[in-house]
């Protein structure tokens, strides 16, 4: 399957965030390689020159690496993946924080309804 | 690349397209989209030198797109347009017999991908079979445009991404362009990198998936009805 893209960002940011959240989750480790622009392409059913969009724009951030003639890299440098993770933490909670605003919630009620939720969940499997 | 200059197409008193201007860079898969009966069609043949425009000039490559442009233009017709008492085998031999710059190695690996019977006649072939079919002679020319009408319609999802996966497997940008027509937008939205719209056989805008998504924030279904309802 051919997983669909969000509508309205460009594709090429989307392609970042997804190989982003695989280097995050560990799926794709520090060091290893990322599939040729071709291969991305059939997998995704992307065109080609969006995916070399994408992986330009990842070298440009320093979250990839391109060796001559071997192909596309995930950094080992620890302090770029560590703020790759930050950034993305930093989205997500923004994210959370304008919509719990956008239904009237205050900063104490969404700390304290986040700490009753974790309490609910005590136990459970820590569900991001 | 290719020039469209001060084209007009007529059929008999309808006019088809009305003195389009477009420049078509290679390297890249265009999307050529529109309501029916805008002139998408019509374009595809003019670059084909499959019709002669009514007024303008059709350009492949600095060459006058006629009937020898057939040389660097490979085109898939939206009609089924093969000798249906032929196998797949055979509809491969002819095609290879009738194009010099059929990719004989290519056709069989793209066989191979489609899933396709070699020994069965095309007459029995299923009309997802026949598509495929299409797919497989239009792509393995080794030519630098590709041309396809409707590859995409009245077809399953699953014969749809099979194409789709097709055409990203087996062409090669740095060498070739595609330009298809369709009006399965949502689907064909990643795989293209710039949509040429047109509207009642003219050019209405020329546009970057990426930069439609970017600047405009629309998806390439909303931003064609935005420009049709303008």
């Amino acid at each position: 399957m051919i997983e669909p893209f969000n509508p309205s960002s460009p594709i090429y940011l989307q392609l970042c965030e997804r190989i982003k959240n695989k280097i995050i989750r560990g799926s794709l480790v520090p060091g290893s390689r990322l599939p040729s622009v071709r291969e991305l392409a059939i997998d995704s059913g992307v065109n080609p020159n969006t995916v070399q969009r994408a992986y330009h724009e990842l070298e440009e951030s320093g979250v990839t690496v391109k060796k001559r003639g071997q192909g596309t890299f995930v950094t080992e440098d620890p302090e770029i993946l560590e703020q790759m993770r930050r950034a993305l933490l930093c989205r997500h909670i923004n994210h959370f924080v304008r919509q719990m605003k956008d239904i009237g919630c205050t900063e104490a009620e969404i700390v304290k309804s986040l700490n009753d939720y974790f309490k609910q969940n005590e136990g459970g499997e820590g569900q991001s | 690349m290719i020039q469209l200059e001060n084209v007009s197409k007529r059929y008999l008193v309808k006019k088809a397209l009305n003195n389009v201007n477009l420049q078509i860079e290679p390297g890249h898969i265009i999307g050529l989209i529109g309501s029916n009966g805008s002139g998408k069609s019509t374009t595809l043949k003019l670059i084909a030198g499959l019709i002669r425009p009514s007024k303008g000039t059709v350009l492949v490559e600095g060459k006058l797109a006629n009937r020898r442009i057939c040389a660097k233009v490979a085109y898939l017709s939206e009609l089924d347009a093969y000798y249906s008492f032929f196998t797949v085998e055979q509809t491969v031999d002819f095609y290879a017999r009738t194009f010099s710059d059929f990719n004989r190695e290519k056709a069989e690996e793209i066989l191979q991908f489609m899933k396709l019977d070699r020994a069965q006649k095309v007459k029995d072939l299923s009309k997802g079979s026949r598509a495929r079919l299409k797919i497989v002679v239009t792509l393995a020319r080794d030519v630098p445009f590709i041309l396809m009408d409707e590859p995409l319609s009245g077809l399953d999802p699953m014969v749809r991404q099979s194409i789709i996966r097709g055409l990203l497997s087996f062409i090669d940008l740095e060498r070739q362009t595609i330009i298809l027509t369709t009006h399965e937008l949502a689907e064909i939205e990643p795989l293209l990198d710039t949509v040429i719209l047109l509207k009642d056989g003219t050019v209405v805008a020329t546009e970057r998936i990426e930069s439609i998504r970017d600047k405009e924030k629309l998806n390439l279904v909303d931003w064609m009805v935005k420009n049709y309802e303008q």
